[in-house]
């Protein structure tokens, strides 16, 4: 079981309830393949730094789950068969990242001068 | 020794140079989080550019991994590939 974690950016024109039932998909299917969700975080609409498809904004997903190694290829078929989304990336998480994400969920770091984390 | 011999016309003004660390060994910073906009934005120049490592003063280990979080963050539109002025 590794930890992985999905950002995903979907269609602006998404309404409210097509994005809680897109993330409820995709969380489905990671709890049905046998993994589990282990934090999400919907960012909402935001600006893209540049535009994709012609779109500005975009509405943001970050979900970190634990699943098995063989999961991620069904997930992305499924993503790339989804035209709502319009960019994804999952990226394997080590054990320093974890941490890291568990530490920046409880509290945050200390305040350190090096970035505003 | 053959340096303070070189008189110059005007006074060369060398200020200290500070001495540069890398911020990630200092403070213990173990994974660079491509989310993170912010601090990505610390090493990067105004043309959205990575800085190199003598300007960033950061270690091979993790200017890679700098680089790479940076390169996931322009992925995800997080981060502009080329702008101007974005400072």
């Amino acid at each position: 079981m590794n930890n992985y974690e999905l950002m995903v950016i979907f269609t602006p024109i998404l309404s409210e309830e097509e994005f809680k039932a897109s993330q409820k998909k995709y969380s489905d299917l990671v709890i049905e393949a046998g993994g589990e969700i282990v934090h999400t975080n919907p960012w909402g609409l935001k600006s893209l730094a540049y535009p994709i498809q012609k779109k500005t904004t975009g509405i943001y997903w970050v979900v970190e789950f634990t699943a098995l190694s063989d999961f991620n290829e069904k997930l992305k078929v499924q993503i790339l068969r989804d035209e709502q989304i319009m960019r994804h990336v999952i990226t394997k998480l080590d054990k320093n990242a974890v941490e890291y994400n568990y530490v920046k969920r409880n509290g945050g770091f200390k305040n350190l001068d090096k970035a505003t984390v | 020794m053959a340096k303070s011999d070189i008189k110059y016309l005007t006074q060369v003004k060398q200020e200290k140079q500070k001495k540069k660390f890398c911020r990630f060994k200092k403070y213990g910073i173990k994974y660079v989080d491509y989310k993170d906009v912010d601090f990505l934005r610390k090493f990067l120049n105004e043309q959205g550019k990575i800085l190199p490592r003598r300007l960033s003063g950061n270690s091979l280990k993790y200017q890679r991994k700098v680089g790479d979080a940076i390169k996931k963050a322009r992925q995800m539109a997080l981060l502009p590939y080329v702008t101007d002025l974005m400072k």
